[in-house]
């Protein structure tokens, strides 16, 4: 206890002291208007589980590149100097994303946070984002709630969602002449969600759901499920499945054959790190939406370099996207002044960006859905592939307006 | 019809990993009480370890066969030198715990070293495409597993009641007391056993790795499948454990496909009718339960 105190008088002390010399220093540093005199910046993700390599202490390093990259450009003009990041584990699970929300918001200071994929760890820290008016960016998740009657005042959705996974796959796939789905999804939350996202967008493109199978999750025994969709002879299946699940649905889809019978195989939620694990075999002909490909033009490659350098490996789109969002953050704090968390969502609202990762993008102030330009993505045949995670070929561009779903259909009110 | 004969191969497929490795967690039961929890974390390592020979030594499958299982055997024997043979004359609720601890470990390793989301593997063309039987097109790959397996639980059969090492090892599985009283010297026996039962868990493994996704949670959910098969089929009992493991496999493959919802709770509902009508299992004996 005495400890404690202790160690808080200390800290108590030098940041006193630490303001009493920002203020006597230089002119660039308004410590006033930053609580604490510093910008913490948390990523809050999955750093040992399932969704580790998609996103996971690599999004870390790409929060660092986005804090290096605005230092460079504002150098002595920022508006603060002593940019920390904090990460945490949440293990994918809502009740320690709960407690570790808090704990960073209250304990270490941290002004906004990062990531958070799985649906209910990430309505948790919204929650908790509410309660504390502090910032919340979300990219992992991919719940539409977020921006629905779960949205919030301080909680923002960065990357993608159930509509623009299932609008962009489930209505081109359609259009282009795969009239007949048969959807296999992982019975919970997610699955769910994206079947009636799915069955919607195939309906209104003209096309029909002929039926859809629950399955257990997580399971690594596939093969009777996809006997008994395909026994129908539809032309197209639909995975909901994610990660590790999905590869054993891909391993057996084509153990079985079925692209040789003319049946499709469509991916409702997939990441590059998916194909990289696979090897680009196994996926070849595949069609999925992408919120982002590292390989898409100059500006990305770039980019994926300069990520490579630090890593070793491509990034995912989870990973520009972290980048994208503290960059931002960081420019809204900027152009603030503070980081009163009311003063940098109205720098937020309504702005439109464009950087390494949204095209046209805008940070809607409607519902605080960050849209932009989706893809519509065919993994490559093998011969195509140039290079290690050359993986992907963009066959369409989804305007950002049509990529989401439009403000009016959200339930959100703030 | 078509439909049956199908699911019918896919269930006695997916039955072939569950007996395989079954087998080997009822020997390794039978001679040393241990129950092993670490079997899952040994069924993943088989799989891991023929991914990376493949993509570091382009060992292929056929290769991989062999060497993984070698090579389980010689880690299950370490594993059980330098840890397992500690605790075996204590509770067995120790080593359970032992096990326990280590697959943690394992799993952790595995993820630190190759992430998560997973390794590639490619199976010898050979095995690639399609067997017509009474004109339904069977994957070769599942038929080989399926006969591959059988052949092995044959042999291991054949080796427990036709050979000295198998009447030994069964007398010290089953009357360990009076195996020892006539000579036997049971304890000589019980570190190859547990090697052994590794290296099938490794060998269901390498089989696995062609169509099932290859991460370090792959043995995860297999080990509680696995106590099923075993409770199922009788603690202890060879036999029990290979009809135990294809039962499973085919009622699973059979619930998945007419009720879909409740395919994993089946082989639990099988499981707790099994222990009413029979406590020691199918073929267990009351005195071994």
């Amino acid at each position: 206890m005495n400890h404690k105190k202790f160690a808080a008088g200390t800290v108590a002390l030098a940041s006193g002291a630490l303001f009493l010399t920002a203020c006597g220093g230089g002119p660039s540093s308004s410590g006033g208007d930053f609580t604490d005199d510093k910008i913490v910046l948390a990523v809050l993700n999955d750093q040992s589980g399932i969704y580790k390599d998609l996103s996971g202490p690599n999004s870390v390093k790409a929060v660092e590149m986005a804090v290096a990259d605005f230092k460079k450009k504002y150098g002595d003009d920022a508006v603060v100097d002593d940019i920390e990041i904090e990460s945490a584990d949440h293990q994918n699970e809502p009740d320690i994303a709960n407690t570790k929300a808090q704990e960073l918001y209250d304990r270490k200071g941290a002004d906004v946070i990062l990531d958070v994929p799985t649906s209910s760890a990430a309505l948790a820290v919204a929650n908790q984002a509410k309660t504390k008016k502090k910032l919340f960016i979300d990219i992992g998740a991919a719940t539409t709630e977020l921006t629905g009657a779960q949205c919030n005042k301080y909680t923002f959705h960065w990357a993608y969602d159930t509509y623009m996974l299932a609008n962009g796959t489930g209505t081109s796939v359609t259009e282009g002449g795969a009239k007949n789905w048969e959807l296999v999804y992982p019975d919970y939350e997610f699955g769910q969600d994206m079947t009636d996202q799915f069955s919607a967008a195939i309906e209104k493109a003209g096309g029909s759901v002929d039926g859809t199978i629950a399955t257990p999750f997580p399971n690594d025994n596939f093969a009777t499920f996809l006997t008994k969709a395909a026994s129908g002879e539809p032309d197209v299946i639909g995975t909901m499945q994610a990660g590790g699940d999905l590869i054993n649905v891909v391993k057996q889809y084509n153990e079985a054959g079925l692209r040789d019978r003319g049946i499709d195989l469509a991916v409702g939620l997939m990441f590059i790190t998916d194909i990289h694990s696979l090897g680009v075999e196994q996926f070849a002909g595949t069609t999925f939406t992408d919120a982002w490909y590292w390989n898409m033009d100059e500006e990305a490659r770039a980019w994926a370099d300069r990520f490579t350098e630090e890593t070793d490996t491509r990034p995912s789109f989870a990973h520009a996207a972290n980048y994208s969002a503290a960059l931002q953050y960081l420019e809204a704090v900027q152009a603030a002044g503070t980081d009163n968390a009311d003063k940098v969502v109205d720098q937020l609202e309504g702005k439109k960006v464009d950087d390494v990762f949204l095209r046209n993008g805008e940070i809607r102030a409607e519902d605080h859905r960050v849209i932009h330009d989706a893809y519509l993505a065919k993994v490559k045949d093998a011969d195509d592939v140039k290079e290690e995670w050359d993986y992907e070929e963009i066959v369409a561009t989804i305007p950002a307006e049509e990529a989401f779903r439009p403000a009016e259909d959200s339930d959100c009110s703030m | 019809m078509s439909d049956v004969l199908q699911y019918t191969v896919q269930g006695l497929a997916a039955g072939s990993f569950y007996a395989l490795a079954a087998l080997g967690l009822a020997i390794i039961f039978g001679v040393l009480g241990v129950v092993n929890f670490a079997h899952g974390a040994f069924y993943m390592l088989g799989a891991v370890t023929a991914a990376v020979l493949l993509d570091t030594t382009e060992i292929g499958l056929w290769w991989a066969l062999l060497v993984v299982p070698l090579l389980l055997f010689g880690f299950g024997v370490v594993v059980e030198r330098l840890l397992v043979q500690w605790l075996l004359r204590l509770d067995p609720l120790y080593n359970f715990l032992l096990t326990f601890g280590l697959t943690l470990l394992l799993v952790d390793l595995v993820k630190r070293k190759y992430g998560v989301s997973g390794l590639p593997y490619e199976r010898p063309e050979v095995l690639d495409g399609r067997f017509e039987l009474l004109g339904v097109g069977l994957p070769k790959y599942q038929l080989f597993v399926l006969i591959f397996s059988i052949a092995v639980c044959l042999v291991v059969w054949l080796v427990m009641t036709r050979t000295r090492i198998g009447m030994i090892v069964r007398a010290s599985t089953e009357r360990p007391e009076l195996a020892r009283a006539l000579g036997i010297n049971v304890g000589r026996w019980v570190t190859p056993v547990f090697g052994f039962g590794v290296a099938l868990a490794g060998l269901a493994g390498v089989l696995a790795a062609p169509f099932r996704a290859i991460t370090a949670d792959m043995g995860n959910d297999f080990i509680i499948i696995l106590f099923a098969v075993v409770v199922i089929g009788g603690l202890g009992s060879i036999v029990g454990a290979v009809v135990g493991g294809f039962l499973v496999g085919l009622v699973e493959a059979f619930g998945q496909a007419y009720a879909p919802t409740y395919a994993q709770i089946l082989i639990f509902v099988l499981m707790a009718a099994v222990v009413l009508v029979r406590p020691a299992g199918l073929f267990g004996r009351e005195e071994t339960a």
